[in-house]
């Protein structure tokens, strides 16, 4: 039996309050909308017109072609079914990696904690993204070594987030009524303490997915995680930094990036002020 | 007065993770005493060591073939000897000794790609990465502390309001994109700064004292070519400084609007004190502590945004070495420069420690 108290924030967090938080949530929903009907409202992103080659955006290319004589605006729909889902399988494995971690660290407490807040100390102690490069390069050029490497610099954050909400929790009488009935540790801990957690770090991951996003696409603008020819918004930006006299090719799929993360981090401010999702 | 030591987030999520630049309270290592922080520092670089050495050797599925590439793997006589010079044969606690070993004696590997040593590429390398985040921090907070002071003496105003866009986009713009955008417009439509590169072809380039070109420039006396340095660093630090310079507005902000509250605040606005007094000295000086110890944090920033923005504007740097790495998959040189950046983060972090408590006596109480 889940038990939750009247105090617990809930999912109701997430609901957008500000006009600020609608807006953002609106950019957020249309690029989703856009790549899951990529394929239906545009032209095969793979395609190569050669006479076409770079030329600049027009009627036909409104976002112009890049050194292959691809539509970019065909490229640039398409790269959201890349570069998003890479964010989103990024935060959750960065998260079903450290809350689990976090959680049994903070409640068995002793030489697992230890080892736990060590190994983050450690982590936190690099530069994320270098350290995420080395681990990229180590695992080979790829998409899933992208993702492992940076959730492997990113776990720590929910390690200490579901650690320090298990020690809060702990203490709440609703726990310690949950304890005094007889209830295992580990029956406490998964049925009452950790869906009392789970909004605090469903809140925190919505947070981290425009830096998620952003890590994924610099690992494969740096030729890290996706491979060409797959349209990705890092990936295209890579390639069109040979060929700085058309523009076009590698600041739309660099805006849409940054549209993408502008529009998160939009959503995310209010909760910023308010002091949550920390 | 508002009695609370300001921390700054640890340096985590993956990218300019600036979103929540301020953490209130004793949560958190950061800020605890200068005394711990030496302690814990040799552990800290040898985990570091520990780490690397745990990811070149676990994680690529044959350290032969990520060390010698595919040709040589194919040798078996290399392979062996390959092994018996790492000692990859013999048990794990002794590699990572001999590995220990060879980092003390200054031997970081040998490049795939170049055959070199990887120790000598990074030293020339280093001191232009360092130039570069030097430049680009100066900038940033030359942006980032009057833009938040006016924000905060004005709130809501006009001002307020663009600074907080500014910072929006600053903190979600990977150095990257901006590092292109500068391009398009600042180097091949204005022409404001000068192009890829760190000197001129046409001019010789110092004798190497410093590394640092525009340091070695002057002692050499040669103004010129000084002059001709800067003008090639503008374009990468003008970037990496917008990125880190929207970071501080907002921290410097927050901190001076939290300062405006304070008691002492209103107390000088009892005595009839000019406002722009109380802001530019009184406030300030309160907002500025928190500011300087985010120095060290914006380092670790500074060195991964590097990696894109140098490859870029073809800054030689660490990060345009590693991304040459990265791209050709040469993994000693990989994981080196990502143990060099590490060390010298961990470094330049603890000087700023340092310094930090130095102008703040409270930093040791607040352990």
């Amino acid at each position: 039996m889940t038990r939750t108290v009247e105090s617990a924030p809930g999912l109701r967090l997430l609901r957008p309050v500000s006009p600020g938080q609608w807006v953002g949530l609106s950019i957020i929903a249309v690029w989703i909308l856009l790549a899951i009907l990529a394929p239906l409202v545009s032209a095969d992103p793979l395609a190569q017109e050669t006479a076409e080659r770079l030329s600049a955006p027009s009627l036909a290319h409104p976002f112009g072609t890049d050194q292959l004589g691809r539509d970019v605006l065909s490229r640039v729909l398409h790269g959201g079914r890349a570069t998003l889902p890479i964010g989103v399988t990024i935060v959750l494995l960065a998260t079903l990696v450290g809350v689990p971690l976090g959680a049994l660290a903070g409640f068995v407490r002793g030489w697992l904690d230890e080892a736990v807040m060590r190994l983050a100390d450690l982590l936190f102690a690099l530069p994320a993204l270098v350290l995420a490069l080395a681990i990229a390069a180590a695992l080979g050029p790829s998409v899933s070594s992208a993702v492992i490497a940076i959730a492997a610099v990113m776990w720590p954050r929910y390690a200490r987030l579901a650690r320090g909400q298990v020690l809060t929790l702990r203490q709440r009488e609703f726990v310690l009524a949950d304890r005094a009935t007889g209830a295992s540790p580990a029956q406490v801990l998964w049925q009452t303490v950790l869906p009392n957690a789970a909004p605090v770090v469903t809140l925190v991951a919505v947070l981290d997915l425009g830096t998620a996003t952003l890590a994924g696409a610099t690992l494969s603008f740096l030729g890290l995680g996706v491979q060409p020819p797959t349209p990705e918004w890092g990936a295209m930006v890579s390639t069109a930094v040979q060929t700085p006299e058309a523009w076009w090719a590698s600041l739309f799929p660099g805006f849409a990036l940054v549209s993408f993360v502008v529009a998160v981090n939009l959503y995310g401010q209010v909760f910023d002020r308010k002091g949550l999702g920390r | 007065m508002t009695d609370q030591v300001v921390t700054p987030a640890p340096p985590d999520g993956a990218a300019a993770d600036t979103r929540r630049p301020l953490r209130r309270g004793r949560r958190g290592g950061r800020r605890r005493s200068i005394t711990r922080r030496l302690v814990t520092l040799p552990f800290l670089l040898l985990g570091m060591t520990l780490l690397m050495f745990l990811i070149s050797r676990f994680l690529p599925a044959d350290p032969a073939v990520a060390f010698l590439g595919n040709n040589g793997a194919d040798n078996q006589q290399a392979v062996d000897a390959f092994n018996a010079k790492y000692g990859l044969d013999r048990p794990l606690w002794e590699q990572y000794w001999i590995y220990l070993d060879r980092l003390l004696h200054g031997d970081l590997g040998t490049s795939i790609s170049t055959s070199r040593p990887v120790a000598d590429e990074l030293a020339a390398a280093f001191p232009a990465t360092l130039e570069l985040a030097v430049a680009a921090l100066l900038v940033s907070l030359l942006i980032g502390i009057p833009l938040g002071i006016l924000a905060a003496a004005r709130r809501s105003s006009l001002l307020d309001r663009l600074t907080g866009g500014f910072t929006l986009l600053g903190v979600s713009m990977p150095p990257f994109v901006l590092a292109l955008l500068a391009l398009q417009v600042l180097y091949l439509r204005l022409g404001w700064v000068a192009g890829p590169g760190r000197l001129d072809p046409f001019l010789d380039p110092p004798p190497t004292v410093t590394g640092v070109m525009t340091v070695d420039a002057l002692l050499a006396g040669q103004p010129a070519v000084a002059l001709d340095v800067l003008h090639h660093l503008v374009l990468p630090a003008v970037v990496l400084g917008i990125i880190h310079g929207a970071f501080f507005a907002r921290v410097v902000r927050s901190t001076m609007v939290d300062a405006l509250r304070g008691d002492f605040v209103r107390t000088a606005r009892g005595k009839g004190l000019p406002g722009r007094l109380i802001v530019g000295r009184h406030a300030f000086r309160f907002a500025l502590i928190p500011t300087l110890s985010l120095v060290g944090l914006t380092f670790g920033e500074l060195f991964a945004g590097a990696i894109t923005v140098e490859t870029i504007t073809g800054w030689p740097g660490v990060g345009r070495y590693m991304y040459n790495a990265a791209t050709k998959l040469d993994f000693p040189a990989v994981m080196a420069g990502t143990l060099l950046i590490g060390v010298a983060y961990v470094l330049v972090n603890l000087v700023v420690d340092l310094l930090y408590g130095v102008a703040d006596p409270r930093v040791e109480e607040a352990s």
